[in-house]
């Protein structure tokens, strides 16, 4: 579900570094002032333990391919929300930085799905009120396996979203939903599966470890206003970008109807074009590609679409030859670098 | 278990990069941290139809690679292990976007080709940037860096915990799995049930470690800080690093040379 920079808007990736920002220091803000001290350094520990535990893996009955933990909720059961944000979060960089699973600029959008879903939404409304009065095995699977459910289910629509109002991906809105719910349906359910387990064995082995986050809960109250605050605030943000989206969308139109109409149309909004683009607007479709060179063409009387081809040759030939440069300086500069040694 | 075992050795690999001595590891990371942002917002800004005008970015890398003395066969690797996600998510463009978007002579190219060939050159050039700055940089001075930025102290110290005990700890857990794995006849005790408890094992002899660590931090003084070889300091070089780089990025995402140099090739047709 890790989201890569190659599909994400500055926009959209610029926002939910914002949301994501906040979250991470409204959270340790909140760490800083409810855990007592020796809980920091459990934090990273059990960070890298969640690197560790998808180390091992475990075959999927039925189907011949093997899962691994993902360890959002488990987290969550462990530390309690704030806690196990900063936790998923710092677990998220590394993968970003080390393996590219999800790039640096989609990592805000990484971090909200993957975090902030399991820790504040499945955990504390979900697992919590199932397992608060009794804690039993059973109680204890199905809190987990429905809160990883929902928790997963949240984060992949959220992607959709984040996707959609990117704009890159040319896959309608249906189909991306269809494909993605079902798919962490059962990601989900395995998920929790695998959380239960792990739950059940540390709550009969040392119980103590699971009454962790619970014996902070004279702060829980106060929290659920800055939750909704924060929820909205996001909720806001997307839709405002959802509908920024849809506002530029005419372009498409625009460009469908010009390419209609015939050259005339073309040339009419050049002028425009040429503006928005210095706007730094993401303005454009195709247009880009051909009213740049349209011009001189115009001024020779040259039909379109031979413009068109001059465009296209022209960009490509440009391209590899700079893609060249780039090459050839790359190896005279390790030639040289290994001489100078 | 190789591919366990293949993660690990490529997180110590590139661990053992970012202790190089090139002239690009010894730039401040924050110089690197800041260059590395811009070159991905700039690549990624571009619409989502560009193809030759993301070409001149690879310049970076080509750069990048052998001053700082990365082997290029490694990164190459990497990079083809990852590239069928790359395939992944841009494959439905072609299938969804099917407008013609340009002529390549008598071949009409559909938007959704061109577009998915624009994915492509993004992932790569994100993905290649991230790996350089983690191989010259090092996640110590990532952390570092980001702590200056003004992320939550908190945060920054939980992300060198994190890291520093990945090591410690995936080697233990490829030791465990390869030890089950070793046990278990024709597959069997592979399921959900033994890794429940395996991991849950893990996560006890963890939490012991966690508060053992704890304690012997603070028998030694610690404050919440860590300290490292290097210390920060942006000088000369850091600037011009910045100076050079980052007005670059921003002059190839207004003008685009390469359909000038394209035309200049063919002779202004």
């Amino acid at each position: 579900m890790h989201m890569a920079d190659a599909l994400i808007s500055p926009a959209v990736g610029g926002t939910m570094w914002a949301v994501s920002a906040a979250a991470v220091a409204y959270c340790s803000k909140k760490v800083k002032k409810n855990l007592d001290e020796h809980k920091v350094p459990l934090m990273g520990v059990l960070g890298a333990f969640v690197f560790a535990a998808m180390m091992i893996n475990f075959t999927i009955p039925g189907t011949g391919s093997s899962g691994h933990l993902g360890g959002g909720l488990l987290l969550a059961v462990l530390l309690g929300p704030h806690a196990a944000f900063l936790v998923i979060a710092s677990v998220l960089v590394v993968q970003a930085l080390f393996f590219a699973d999800g790039g640096l600029l989609a990592l805000g959008c990484n971090i909200f799905n993957l975090g902030f879903f399991p820790a504040f939404i499945a955990y504390p409304l979900i697992y919590r009120k199932i397992v608060r009065e009794k804690v039993t095995t059973a109680r204890l699977a199905a809190a987990s396996i429905i809160a990883a459910v929902i928790g997963l289910q949240l984060g992949a629509f959220s992607v959709v979203l984040e996707t959609l109002a990117s704009g890159i991906s040319s896959l309608p809105f249906t189909t991306f939903v269809l494909l993605m719910q079902p798919i962490h349906l059962a990601i989900g359910v395995g998920e929790g599966i695998v959380t239960a387990s792990i739950v059940s064995f540390v709550w009969k082995a040392d119980p103590r470890i699971l009454e962790g986050p619970s014996t902070t809960k004279p702060s829980r109250p106060a929290p659920a206003g800055y939750l909704v605050g924060i929820l909205l605030a996001a909720a806001l943000l997307i839709g405002g970008l959802l509908s920024w989206y849809a506002s530029s969308h005419p372009d498409g139109l625009e460009w469908s109807i010009a390419k209609a109409i015939g050259k005339g149309e073309l040339q009419g909004s050049d002028r425009i074009h040429d503006f928005m683009a210095s706007l730094q607007e993401k303005t454009a479709f195709l247009p880009d590609y051909a009213f740049r060179q349209s011009k001189p063409d115009a001024s020779q009387g040259m039909q379109g679409t031979d413009g068109r081809l001059g465009t296209s040759v022209s960009g490509i030939v440009g391209g590899l030859f700079t893609l060249g440069l780039a090459f050839l300086l790359g190896f005279a500069l390790k030639r040289f670098s290994f001489k100078g040694r | 278990m190789p591919e366990a075992a293949r993660t690990f050795t490529d997180l110590n690999y590139l661990d053992q990069l970012s202790n190089g001595e090139s002239a690009v590891h010894r730039l401040d990371p924050r110089a690197k941290l800041l260059t590395v942002m811009v070159f991905i917002a700039m690549v990624v800004s571009f619409d989502r139809y560009e193809v030759s005008a993301l070409l001149p970015y690879f310049f970076f890398p080509a750069v990048m690679i052998p001053v700082a003395g990365i082997p290029a066969r490694y990164i190459a690797r990497k990079y083809l292990f990852l590239l069928p996600f790359a395939v992944l998510i841009g494959i439905f463009n072609p299938v969804f976007d099917r407008d013609t978007a340009m002529f390549l002579g008598p071949f009409a190219v559909s938007g959704g080709l061109v577009s998915f060939a624009s994915i492509l050159i993004r992932f790569t050039l994100t993905a290649l940037a991230a790996f350089i700055l983690v191989a010259v940089t090092g996640f110590n001075g990532i952390c570092l860096s980001l702590e200056r930025f003004k992320v939550p102290k908190v945060f920054c110290v939980q992300l060198m915990m994190l890291y520093r005990y990945i090591f410690v700890l995936s080697n233990e857990a490829v030791r465990m799995g390869k030890a089950r794995d070793m046990r278990s006849a024709g597959g069997k005790g592979k399921g959900v049930r033994v890794f429940g408890s395996l991991i849950g094992h893990l996560l006890l002899r963890t939490w012991d470690r966690a508060q053992r660590v704890h304690m012997a931090m603070l028998s030694r003084g610690f404050t919440g800080e860590f300290h490292i070889r290097r210390p920060l300091a942006f000088r000369a070089p850091d600037m011009a690093f910045v100076l050079f780089w980052c007005p670059l990025f921003i002059l190839l995402r207004c003008f685009d040379p390469v359909s000038a140099i394209g035309r200049l090739l063919l002779g202004g047709v």
